[in-house]
């Protein structure tokens, strides 16, 4: 295994910056959503349930399919965004982001929601005879009781959104430099003859990544339990 | 100055109340599922009445005819559960000061001193409420409850989860309170000797009914 070369930083960095602008951004709706889920009742809860969790089980290259449909150049919300706001997903950074994005938000949402689900409510009561109105309980003690849950949850999302390929590749390709991540750079490197190397040290760095998100989100997990306890 | 007039069903459960009380610690007695807790949290804002008016200090808080309902974080009550119920993601301090900061009132150094002094918390100011013994934490409550400066405090059996000896260690700050706080109380409890030292008025609670109102004679 020698050096990493310019062409696999180029990728790894992409990769990072994809990933972390990703979860970044999917964090305010990812906690905006596992509060509704943890906390109302409403029609249609499971349906909304279920559309979160669609990309955990449809196979990648459909969710990349729907989303070059939906926001390609010629895409009903794509089109829109091109011509109005001057923003574009097909083939660039930002589209393999959204991508990422929505891949990973099934994993982002999970741990916030059940670390909402396991505040004591009659702590939020307690808050309101105090004084606090509903948006000021929500600030001062649901989110910062949730708190490691949403760390966690963004551990979680970051790893995902790391490793994304199918939706990604089908959605913005693979260019070298504006969209090929780590995952399809390794794709490209295992289909070129002496990419043998290369490809390897992707593979290391990917494994790195992956178990350091995963003990990450364990440690910030065994926080939540000490912080609920009030230790 | 206190006045409850309200109807509110609970599954098969009924309860009806009426009184007006101006004492200064009025005691809702009555065995446990006599409906104290539920009438005490209509008082607080958190259970709706079905029927009714409630009135605290000549302000209409409740008045179901009139479509009145003013929610519990703007009635400027103090709660002291029977579970302590501290935010156990801040300090004692901070607890305390929790109610001061949601309402926006300017810092009182003294009356925060006054308290810590009256309820002996000085040494537990850094303290997590995890690392308190149950009467602290009531104490602390206690104290965060009235730093919120409310014109009245709800008490729903603050004892009912110490032991004796416990209790007997928190009764006095409790008669000092009602001496010297100034605010005027509603004390829950099943516990005749507790209403006895506490109370001035007494509300009897039966079956979701009031069957006597009155001095603490009533309780003999």
């Amino acid at each position: 295994m020698s050096e990493i070369t310019p062409a696999e930083w180029t990728a790894i960095l992409l990769s990072l910056r994809v990933a972390i602008i990703a979860t970044l951004v999917a964090t305010p709706f990812g906690i905006a959503l596992a509060w509704l889920l943890a906390r109302r009742d409403f029609w249609g809860k499971s349906v909304l349930d279920a559309v979160v969790h669609l990309p955990l089980v449809l196979p990648p290259v459909v969710t990349g399919y729907l989303l070059l449909l939906t926001f390609g150049k010629r895409g009903l919300v794509g089109g829109f965004l091109a011509d109005y706001l001057g923003i574009v997903f097909a083939f660039r950074w930002t589209g393999a982001a959204l991508a990422c994005g929505v891949m990973s938000f099934p994993l982002l949402v999970r741990p916030i929601r059940l670390s909402i689900e396991a505040i004591d409510r009659r702590l939020e009561q307690a808050a309101e005879t105090l004084g606090a109105a509903p948006w000021k309980v929500f600030a001062t003690v649901t989110l910062p009781l949730a708190l490691p849950g949403v760390l966690a949850g963004m551990v979680l999302g970051f790893a995902k959104a790391i490793g994304e390929f199918g939706a990604t590749i089908t959605f913005v390709s693979n260019i070298p430099g504006e969209t090929q991540t780590i995952s399809s750079a390794i794709y490209s490197l295992i289909q070129t003859p002496d990419g043998d190397a290369a490809a390897g040290r992707l593979v290391i760095i990917s494994i790195v990544l992956a178990l350091g998100a995963l003990i990450a989100a364990e440690w910030f997990a065994r926080r939540a339990t000490a912080r609920l306890h009030g230790n | 100055m206190l006045k409850v007039d309200v109807q509110k069903q609970l599954g098969e459960f009924a309860l009806q109340a009426s009184f007006a009380s101006e004492g200064r610690v009025t005691g809702l007695f009555g065995a446990s599922g006599a409906g104290k807790t539920s009438l005490v949290n209509m008082i607080a804002g958190l259970l709706r009445p079905d029927r009714g008016t409630i009135v605290i200090d000549g302000d209409v808080v409740d008045d179901t005819a009139k479509g009145i309902h003013v929610p519990t974080y703007r009635r400027r009550i103090g709660y002291v559960f029977q579970d302590a119920r501290l935010f156990p993601h801040l300090n004692v301090a901070q607890n305390l000061d929790y109610g001061r900061r949601m309402n926006g009132l300017a810092a009182d150094p003294a009356q925060q001193s006054r308290i810590v002094d009256l309820l002996d918390i000085g040494a537990l100011l850094d303290r997590r409420p995890g690392k308190l013994s149950g009467g602290e934490r009531q104490r602390v409550a206690l104290g965060r409850a009235l730093l919120a400066k409310p014109r009245l405090l709800l008490l729903d059996e603050p004892l009912g989860a110490l032991d004796e000896a416990r209790k007997l260690e928190i009764l006095p700050y409790l008669v000092r309170l009602r001496d010297e706080a100034n605010v005027p109380m509603v004390y829950v409890s099943h516990d005749v000797a507790e209403l006895r030292q506490l109370a001035t008025q007494i509300v009897m609670l039966r079956q979701g009914q009031v069957t006597s109102f009155g001095g603490v004679k009533v309780l003999a």
